[in-house]
C-alpha cells in the first residue's frame, strides 16, 4: 500500500509540481500569478488540440507550453506595466484561461489522442520499492525530476537567479548588473505560465489522454498555495506537490481497504493538508517572503 | 498575507461554486393572457439545455441524442440548444430566453436545473417542462427518469463473467442513492454468474474530474481489479485509462464502445430518443394534463428508456447469450434483480426474502450490498 500511495503522490502530483515551480520563480521576482489556473487549463486545452491534429505529443507540449505562457504575458502587462492589482488581475486571468479554453476546446472533447505513455526506465525501475515509485512513470514527469533541481541551482548558483530574486527583493541588485527590474519580471512570469502550461500539457496528454473544459479543477490556484507552502524553495516545492498529489493517493487507496471513514472527510485532504501545511510554516515564512510580494500582500496594491 | 488569503478564498469559493448568482434576476412576471392553450400546444419550437458538452461521451451526450430525435421526429420543428448550461440562475435566463423565441416545450436536462425550471414553469403556465431525473413536479413541470438500474445489473453479469480474479471496481461521485443503487444492481448481476465476486468502490468526488478518475483507475489498478464500471457525467477517461492498463471497462451513460473496442465489455446507456419523441408529441397535442408524463415519469428496460450498449469484441458467444437471457426474463417481469433476500455489507437483511421493492424504495436506497468494498459516510 505504501508503493501505492507514493507511485500515486507522483501520478497526481506532476502537473501541479510544474505549476508550483512556474509560480515559485514568478514569484521570485516580485509577481504573484493567481493566473497560473488560467495558463494551466490553456495548456491543457493546447497541447491536446495541437496533440490532436498533429498526432505528435511532443508538438503537443510546445503548444501547451506557448500557450501557457502567453496566458500569463497578459498578466505580466497589466502587472508590470500598466500596474494593476496583482491579485484581482491574476483571478481575472484565471476565468479568461477558463473561457478561452472552454471556448476552443468545444470540438475536441470526443478525439482520442497518442499522448504521452508510461515507460519504464530500463535498470532503475527494478531498483525494489523505489523503482516502482519513480520510474514507471511518463517523460513529462522524468522531466520534472530535472526541472526542479535545475531551477534550484539556477536561482541560488548562478548570477541570473541573483538578478531574479533581485528583482523581488531589492531592485538595486538588479541595476547594479545593468539590467532592468521590470525586463526581469517578465522573463520571470512568462516562465512561470509555460511551466504552467507544461504541467497542464502533463495533464492532458500524459495523466489523462482527455480534454474537457476546467479539467485543472483548481491544480493552478493549489500550486499557488504550495509556494507558500514551500517558503520559496524548489525542493520544498517539489515536496508539496507529491504531499497533494499523495493525498489523493491515500484517499483512493483507503478508500479500496473499506476504512471506515466518512469520504467527504477523505475528498476534502489534499486540500485540508495544504491548508494544515501552510498554518504550521506560515509564521516562519515572513521571512522567507520575497519583499516586493510584502507590499502585494500588505497594502501596496502593486 | 490577508489578502493573499483572501483573493485565494475567493478564487477557491469561484471555482467550486462557479457562479452562486443571487436568485433569479426578476423576469418580467407572467402575462399569461387568460387561461388560453395546455402547456406546450402547438408549439413549433423545442427548447433542450444541457449542464455540459454534447460529446462527453456521457449524461450529456445521451441527453443530446436525445434532441437529435426529436429534430429528426419533427424536421418543421426548431430545435434550440444551450450546452454548458450552469444549475443557477443562468439556467433560468436561458430558459426565459428560448421562451421570449417561441419554445413552449422546454427540457431542462440536468438534475440542478429543477429548482431553475419549477420558477421559470410557475410563471409561463402555457410552457411544457420535462425534466430529467427530479423527484418534485408542478402544474406543467413533469420529470422523467429510468431505470437504469437494471441495465447496471445486466454489465455486472457480463462484467462478472469475463472477470478472471472476480474483482470488480467502480469509479463513481458521492454516495447518493442513484449510485449506490447502480453499484448495488452492478454487484449482484456479478455475483450471479460468480458468488464470490466483489466490488471495489472509488468515490472520486465530482462528476467530471479526468485527474481523478485517472488516479482512481490506477489505485483500484494496484488492488487487483480487472474489470472497471463507473458512474460519472464523462466517462473516456476511465476508459481509456483502463485500456491502456489492459483492464477491461464498463461504460455509463452513453454507448462508448469505439474508444477501447478490445477492453470495453458493454454499458448502461440511456435511450433518450423514443421517450422525448413521445413527450413533445403529447405536449404539442395539448394532452401534457393528465398524460403519464406530467407527474413522475421512470421506464426501464421494458420502455425502451436504458438499453445495454453493444458488447466489445472479446466479450465471449456465450457471455452474450446469458445476457441476453437475464435482460428477457426482466423485461418479462419474471425476474427482479433486487427480490429478497438482499443483505447489506454487514450481513443485515435489507429486503426480506420473497420480498419485490418497489421503485420508490429502491431509490431511497442507503446501503451497499454484500460484496461491495466502500463506505458511506453516515
Amino acid at each position: 500500500m505504501i508503493i501505492e500511495v507514493l507511485t500515486g503522490a507522483i501520478i497526481a502530483g506532476t502537473s501541479v509540481l510544474y505549476a508550483t515551480t512556474g509560480e515559485l520563480i514568478s514569484e521570485r521576482a516580485g509577481v504573484i500569478n493567481l493566473g497560473t489556473e488560467g495558463s494551466m487549463v490553456s495548456g491543457a486545452m493546447a497541447a491536446f488540440a495541437a496533440t490532436a491534429w498533429s498526432g505528435s505529443p511532443w508538438i503537443g507540449l510546445a503548444f501547451g507550453a506557448i500557450a501557457g505562457l502567453l496566458i500569463s504575458l497578459i498578466h505580466a502587462f497589466l502587472v508590470i506595466d500598466r500596474k494593476a492589482n496583482q491579485l484581482a488581475t491574476g483571478l481575472t486571468i484565471m476565468f479568461f484561461g477558463l473561457g478561452l479554453s472552454a471556448f476552443f476546446g468545444r470540438s475536441l472533447v470526443d478525439k482520442q489522442i497518442n499522448g504521452f505513455e508510461s515507460i519504464d526506465i530500463p535498470l532503475l525501475s527494478q531498483i525494489p520499492f523505489v523503482g516502482r515509485i519513480l520510474f514507471t512513470h511518463d517523460v513529462l514527469t522524468y522531466l520534472s525530476y530535472l526541472l526542479v533541481p535545475a531551477v534550484w541551482f539556477f536561482l541560488f548558483r548562478t548570477k541570473w537567479g541573483i538578478i531574479l530574486r533581485g528583482a523581488g527583493e531589492n531592485e538595486q541588485v538588479v541595476y547594479a548588473y545593468g539590467k532592468s527590474p521590470k525586463l526581469v519580471r517578465y522573463l520571470a512570469v512568462m516562465a512561470g505560465g509555460l511551466l504552467a502550461g507544461v504541467g497542464g500539457a502533463q495533464l492532458s496528454t500524459a495523466f489523462t489522454h482527455t480534454w474537457i473544459e476546467g479539467m485543472t479543477q483548481g491544480r493552478g490556484i493549489i500550486a499557488v498555495a504550495l509556494v507558500i507552502f514551500a517558503s520559496w524553495l524548489p525542493f520544498r516545492a517539489m515536496l508539496g506537490a507529491y504531499l497533494f498529489g499523495g493525498a489523493y493517493a491515500l484517499q483512493l487507496a483507503l478508500q479500496g481497504r473499506g476504512v471506515d471513514i466518512s469520504q467527504f472527510l477523505l475528498f476534502m485532504l489534499p486540500y485540508v493538508l495544504t491548508l494544515v501545511a501552510m498554518f504550521i510554516v506560515e509564521r516562519k515564512q515572513r521571512n522567507m517572503m520575497p519583499l516586493g510580494l510584502k507590499d502585494v500582500f500588505e497594502g501596496g496594491g502593486n | 498575507m490577508k489578502k493573499l488569503y483572501l483573493a485565494m478564498v475567493i478564487a477557491a469559493i469561484m471555482l467550486v461554486l462557479s457562479a452562486c448568482s443571487n436568485e433569479g434576476s426578476a423576469t418580467e412576471s407572467s402575462d399569461s393572457s387568460g387561461e388560453s392553450a395546455a402547456p406546450g400546444e402547438g408549439s413549433e419550437k423545442v427548447g433542450f439545455i444541457f449542464v455540459g458538452t454534447k460529446d462527453d461521451y456521457g449524461y450529456n451526450q445521451a441527453a443530446y441524442d436525445g434532441s437529435v430525435a426529436v429534430e429528426e421526429a419533427f424536421p418543421d420543428m426548431e430545435i434550440l440548444r444551450s450546452e454548458n448550461v450552469p444549475e443557477t440562475a443562468e439556467a433560468e435566463r436561458v430558459m426565459e430566453e428560448m421562451i421570449r423565441n417561441g419554445a413552449k416545450v422546454i427540457f431542462p436536462t440536468s438534475y440542478g436545473h429543477l429548482e431553475p425550471a419549477m420558477n421559470v414553469a410557475e410563471r409561463h403556465p402555457d410552457v411544457a417542462f420535462f425534466h430529467q431525473g427530479g423527484l418534485k413536479n408542478a402544474e406543467n413541470l413533469g420529470t422523467y427518469f429510468g431505470n437504469i438500474w437494471q441495465a447496471a445489473y445486466l454489465s455486472g453479469v457480463a462484467a462478472g463473467s469475463v472477470s478472471e480474479s472476480g474483482n470488480l471496481g467502480y469509479v463513481v461521485s458521492f454516495p447518493i442513492p442513484q449510485v449506490l443503487l447502480n453499484v448495488n444492481a452492478f454487484t449482484l448481476g456479478a455475483q450471479s454468474v460468480n458468488p464470490d465476486a466483489t466490488t471495489t468502490v472509488a468515490f472520486t468526488g465530482s462528476w467530471c474530474d479526468p485527474g481523478q478518475q485517472a488516479s482512481s483507475v490506477n489505485s483500484l489498478a494496484e488492488q487487483g481489479v480487472d474489470v472497471i464500471s463507473q458512474h460519472q457525467d464523462c466517462t473516456k477517461t476511465v476508459i481509456e485509462t483502463a485500456d491502456r492498463l489492459d483492464i477491461k471497462s464498463v461504460g455509463y451513460h452513453a454507448d462508448a464502445s469505439t474508444l477501447a473496442p478490445e477492453t470495453w465489455v458493454t454499458g448502461a446507456i440511456w435511450n433518450w430518443g423514443d421517450l422525448f419523441v413521445d413527450m413533445t408529441t403529447t405536449a404539442i397535442e395539448g394532452n401534457f394534463k393528465g398524460s403519464e408524463y406530467d407527474g413522475i415519469y421512470r421506464g426501464g428496460l421494458s420502455e425502451g428508456v436504458v438499453e445495454l450498449a453493444p458488447f466489445g469484441n472479446q466479450v465471449p458467444d456465450d457471455v452474450k447469450t446469458l445476457v441476453e437471457e437475464e435482460k428477457a426474463a426482466i423485461e418479462s417481469g419474471e425476474f427482479h434483480p433486487f427480490a429478497g433476500p438482499i443483505k447489506s455489507q454487514n450481513g443485515d437483511v435489507k429486503i426480506e426474502e420473497g420480498v419485490t421493492p418497489t421503485t420508490d424504495e429502491l431509490e431511497a436506497v442507503d446501503y451497499f450490498v454484500e460484496g461491495v468494498i466502500g463506505n458511506i459516510s453516515e
